[in-house]
């Protein structure tokens, strides 16, 4: 599965890592994450995201 | 005993109560030589209410000022806007001493806090748009993320039509005036415009996202008093306007040459650029790294519509300050450029190829081949250096005349 970065601030969506925080568990792909989940760090939202 | 360092009234309700720094040059990186201010508000609300700190050895001035208007201990809640630490580093000493009985923050920035100072206070979360009643008064909170921390956030006082923006909106320039119409146009607009360049402009997208934002809640904005400079009662519009324009990023008529030289072979070929770009009508920003410093090189990119790299090689690699500017440079992710490279080199040359890379990273578009030069340029090199100036000339008025 594919990381993501933010083009905003640059966080990294890890799948292996999944997002606790915001309750995502390990192992989702990034495509799978809700259409309203949003970068922790900054609040971008998914289509501010590519692929690493 | 009058206290030397006194508030400055704003409004009828609101002081600045904030600190003077004369003497910094540097912000982590940035250039200062006009020092800073960092500024907090105080407001005389039912419950009196601090805006933002300051930087740490700073927190007698603030504490000096807001003792002019009233006891510190009279203040009830404090608000963190931003929790860099040219605003947050006397917070939670202040806290402790004064004991408000709430402080508050972003969500992210209660985290930044923790993470920061590793205090035990409590600081409570604030969405964005929720409101908090001072009695009399009400404020309400809108997030500006990344704006130009994920903590970052504004509050706005309507009774007032007050915006305190934080960071947005500021400049570094230490003075005795605390007002935006006290000071020459000249001075905010290139000081208003450097601060952009070397902080905002990686954020524009959100700037633009952000004033929409703005707008769209209708509030009445009379004043806006930033964490940093002059505060604006005067001419909100014209600098609204300015980062409306900052932010865009549109292709301009302007070149910036941005090069080091070890025995002035790169120099030369960089003058012959900045020549014939000058003669067909651009506006050139030639900017030699052996000279100035790096936010320079981010002040003239701010307004440019080309960048051109140029670099002698040492050891295999582009010359130290090309590598310190070129890495600043990326981070402040300019848009809508293009542009070249070009150096001369002894034996090696990768640094012409180290700044095509920088230039692909950037999403500059390459809009001439390089040029790369042995050693001394003679006048046939010359004018071949002449002719990309005029290649980056022509397709600037390309792209200028389809937008």
């Amino acid at each position: 599965m594919k990381k993501y970065i933010c083009g905003i601030c640059g966080y990294v969506y890890d799948p292996d890592k999944g997002d606790p925080d915001g309750g995502i568990a390990r192992g989702t792909a990034f495509e799978d994450l809700p259409d309203d989940w949003a970068c922790p760090v900054c609040g971008a939202s998914k289509d501010e995201f590519a692929p690493e | 005993m009058k206290n030397i360092y006194s508030a400055v009234r704003v409004t009828d309700k609101v002081y600045w109560v904030g600190a003077i720094d004369w003497g910094i040059r540097d912000f982590h990186g940035y250039t200062t030589p006009q020092g800073s201010t960092y500024n907090a508000y105080l407001i005389m609300a039912d419950e009196v209410t601090l805006i933002d700190a300051v930087k740490a050895p700073f927190k007698e001035e603030m504490l000096s000022r807001i003792k002019s208007v009233i006891d510190p201990s009279q203040i009830k809640y404090i608000v963190s806007n931003h929790s860099e630490m040219d605003h947050s580093g006397c917070l939670i000493e202040v806290v402790d001493l004064i004991k408000p009985r709430k402080v508050f923050a972003s969500a992210i920035g209660v985290k930044t806090l923790k993470e920061l100072y590793h205090g035990q206070q409590e600081i409570i979360p604030v969405k964005d748009g929720e409101t908090l009643s001072l009695g009399n008064m009400n404020l309400t909170f809108m997030e500006t993320r990344m704006i130009h921390w994920p903590d970052s956030m504004f509050t706005y006082l309507a009774e007032e039509e007050l915006l305190f923006s934080q960071d947005a909106f500021g400049m570094h320039l230490a003075t005795l005036e605390r007002f935006d119409d006290e000071l020459p146009q000249s001075l905010l607009e290139y000081e208003a415009a450097t601060y952009y360049a070397n902080i905002v402009l990686p954020y524009s997208a959100i700037v633009l996202k952000t004033l929409g934002k703005v707008t769209a809640t209708n509030w009445k904005i009379k004043i806006i008093a930033p964490d940093h400079g002059p505060i604006w009662r005067k001419q909100l519009g014209w600098i609204i306007d300015l980062y409306k324009k900052w932010a865009a990023q549109k292709p301009t008529n302007k070149a910036v040459v941005l090069y080091a030289t070890m025995w002035h072979s790169t120099e030369k070929m960089a003058r012959a650029i900045s020549e014939s770009l000058a003669e067909a009508g651009v506006k050139v920003g030639l900017v030699s790294m052996n000279d100035f410093h790096r936010s320079q090189a981010a002040y003239e990119v701010l307004d440019a519509g080309a960048l051109i790299l140029g670099s002698s090689t040492l050891n295999n690699n582009m010359l130290p300050q090309m590598a310190d500017v070129t890495t600043y440079l990326r981070g402040l992710k300019p848009a809508n450029l293009i542009g070249a490279a070009f150096g001369s080199f002894g034996w090696s040359g990768e640094g012409v190829r180290d700044l095509e890379a920088v230039l692909k990273e950037m999403k500059v578009e390459i809009a001439a081949p390089s040029v790369s030069v042995r050693n001394a340029p003679n006048e046939g090199a010359l004018q071949i250096c002449y002719d990309l100036g005029k290649t980056i000339a022509a397709e600037l008025k390309k792209r200028l005349s389809a937008n």
